[in-house]
């Protein structure tokens, strides 16, 4: 791999012990992925978890006196202070909470806590070189911006946050953001939530492929796209979909496939999203919460469910997890009024897969995310899988039929 | 009798152990690292252990945190595999395994998935490239 004088001497340690670490760590992974050289990068988003290896890898950067060039903004752990006041937070997750957040600031992160940074805080142009892991964040910048990243580690991005550097291999070369098997939807898909069944539905017959998709409406909501891209990633592994005439390297078939033909064509019917669905949701019965924000819920979204709970009352508590951006601007519009009167409410900063939700662990909730289900079968915690609106109505009568 | 195929360092190292096969994609956070059995629903090995195994499977799943949570946990408590051997590296699963120091090897030939099978001893040797099969 030819390196720069700069890159060089960072690996040599010219620049710090902790520099030096972040460099080699990128140095292998290009010679893992036959990379050229290095390419500067201008934003990155680091996928912070508040777990072990998370808090041991970015203290073990900060102790070698490690800081960011490109600040990269961050995910969320846990709202310490919010969760203290509605249940005990054990003096070890308070630690490990306090000591994450202070070491992201002492490397130099940005300190939003939000997983959906890309929606209002970092938000690429077209053709951009970055580094964002997180696997709602890797597909949406790709696809729906035509910005360039490839699927970032948690670690790898904090690397590139350092050095502000990232090796040139996979999806920042034209040739491999060309599509490669043609996905045609013939089932109905008509809201935010049959992106999420999409999603999970595909990846197992996509094998490792870039997907096209055909026959989806040309007028997706961004929290449609958001589900797409973060479902994609935990059924599987992809770091970026093409929709024909709707993501910008696809405003024709020909476009997506780079003037190639698709390698396969694979079809999605109505009865694949009511398979997966039915696979995937916890059965059905009584519930004890409803929650929402895997990832993060936008002000749209936040505005719906204030919607359906205007002037009514919830049988089971209700959590919406969003960033601190649109907590407040959910508090101006008086939805969280609204939500809390109803007995819902919004918590910033915070991921369901976090051990401040313990006093849920061993009960069912309902949840229009099957990426939360599936993180949270760690923590025991049992999940119906609905659209918004039967989630609202669920958490009305408490219980799920 | 033993027998040699070339693959490609992903991690370094050298280690020998006994195969176990997954043919699903794999997600290290849905192994009980108290255990190093996989809890993941409907995943082929669920219910096995993959504790001091050299792990075969073609590719990462699941987002980018995950992975290094999970093998650091499974490093922790000595339950994770002793060496990973993948068809399809991705970034997450290689920045990982780099940083947690779990020997990888990718680009073996098809002529080995055709021979090995679950509990062959396997020496792993991803620095010189080598996996060899001696029982």
């Amino acid at each position: 791999m030819q390196l720069t004088v700069e890159e060089q001497e960072m690996l040599d340690g010219k620049y710090g012990k902790g520099t030096q670490i972040a460099m080699k760590i990128q140095v292998a992974l290009g010679e893992v992925f036959d990379a050229p050289k290095m390419v500067p990068v201008s934003r990155t988003h680091v996928a912070l978890s508040n777990q072990e290896a998370d808090l041991w890898f970015v203290e073990k950067l900060v102790n070698a006196g490690a800081k960011c060039r490109v600040s990269p903004t961050v995910n969320p752990g846990f709202n310490l202070e919010y969760f203290q006041c509605i249940t005990t937070i054990s003096k070890e997750d308070e630690q490990t909470i306090r000591r994450t957040r202070q070491a992201y600031k002492d490397i130099g992160a940005t300190l939003t806590f939000d997983c959906t940074p890309y929606l209002e805080k970092n938000v690429p142009r077209f053709g951009e070189i970055t580094a964002f892991s997180e696997s709602s964040a890797t597909p949406f910048i790709n696809s729906v911006y035509g910005a360039r990243t490839n699927r970032e580690s948690a670690q790898s991005a904090l690397c590139a946050a350092i050095t502000g550097r990232t090796p040139l291999y996979g999806f920042l070369l034209d040739e491999n953001r060309k599509g490669q098997v043609l996905v045609d939807v013939q089932a109905d898909v008509k809201n935010d939530f049959d992106y999420q069944l999409l999603g999970y539905a595909v990846p197992k017959k996509l094998q490792f492929k870039t997907p096209v998709f055909v026959n989806l409406p040309t007028t997706p909501s961004p929290a449609a796209l958001m589900n797409l891209g973060a479902q994609l990633n935990t059924a599987g592994n992809v770091p970026m979909y093409h929709i024909v005439g709707v993501t910008p390297e696809a405003r024709t078939i020909e476009d997506a496939f780079q003037g190639d033909e698709p390698e396969r064509i694979i079809t999605i019917t109505q009865e694949d999203l009511d398979q997966v669905h039915a696979e995937i949701t916890d059965p059905v019965g009584k519930i004890d919460f409803a929650l929402f924000g895997c990832p993060h819920f936008n002000l749209n979204q936040v505005a719906q469910v204030a919607e359906l709970v205007k002037g009514k009352k919830l049988e089971v508590k209700l959590w919406i997890m969003t960033s601190s951006l649109t907590k407040e601007l959910a508090t101006r519009m008086g939805y969280l009024e609204t939500l809390q009167a109803a007995g819902g409410d919004i918590v910033d900063d915070t991921c369901m897969d976090q051990p401040c939700w313990e006093f849920l662990y061993g009960k069912k909730g309902v949840t229009d995310s099957p990426k939360c289900a599936y993180y949270t079968k760690r923590r025991n915690m049992q999940f119906v899988i609905r659209k918004v609106e039967d989630c609202i109505e669920a958490a009305m009568r408490g219980e799920v039929s | 009798m033993s027998e040699t195929y070339a693959c490609h360092k992903v991690s370094e190292g050298v280690i020998e152990g006994d195969v176990l096969i997954s043919t699903d994609d794999f997600c290290f956070y849905l192994v009980d690292p108290k255990t190093g059995v996989v809890i993941e629903k409907n995943h082929c090995l669920e219910g096995q252990s993959i504790a001091d195994k050299i792990l075969v499977f073609p590719s990462g799943k699941g987002s980018s945190v995950v992975q290094a949570d999970g093998m650091y946990q499974l490093k922790m408590t000595g339950k994770g595999p002793k060496a990973l051997i993948i068809k399809y590296p991705d970034t997450v699963l290689v920045a990982s395994s780099i940083i947690m120091e779990m020997p990888v090897v990718d680009r073996v030939p098809n002529s080995f998935y055709e021979q090995v099978k679950n509990g062959d001893k396997l020496r792993v040797d991803a620095d010189q490239g080598t996996l060899t099969i001696l029982s």
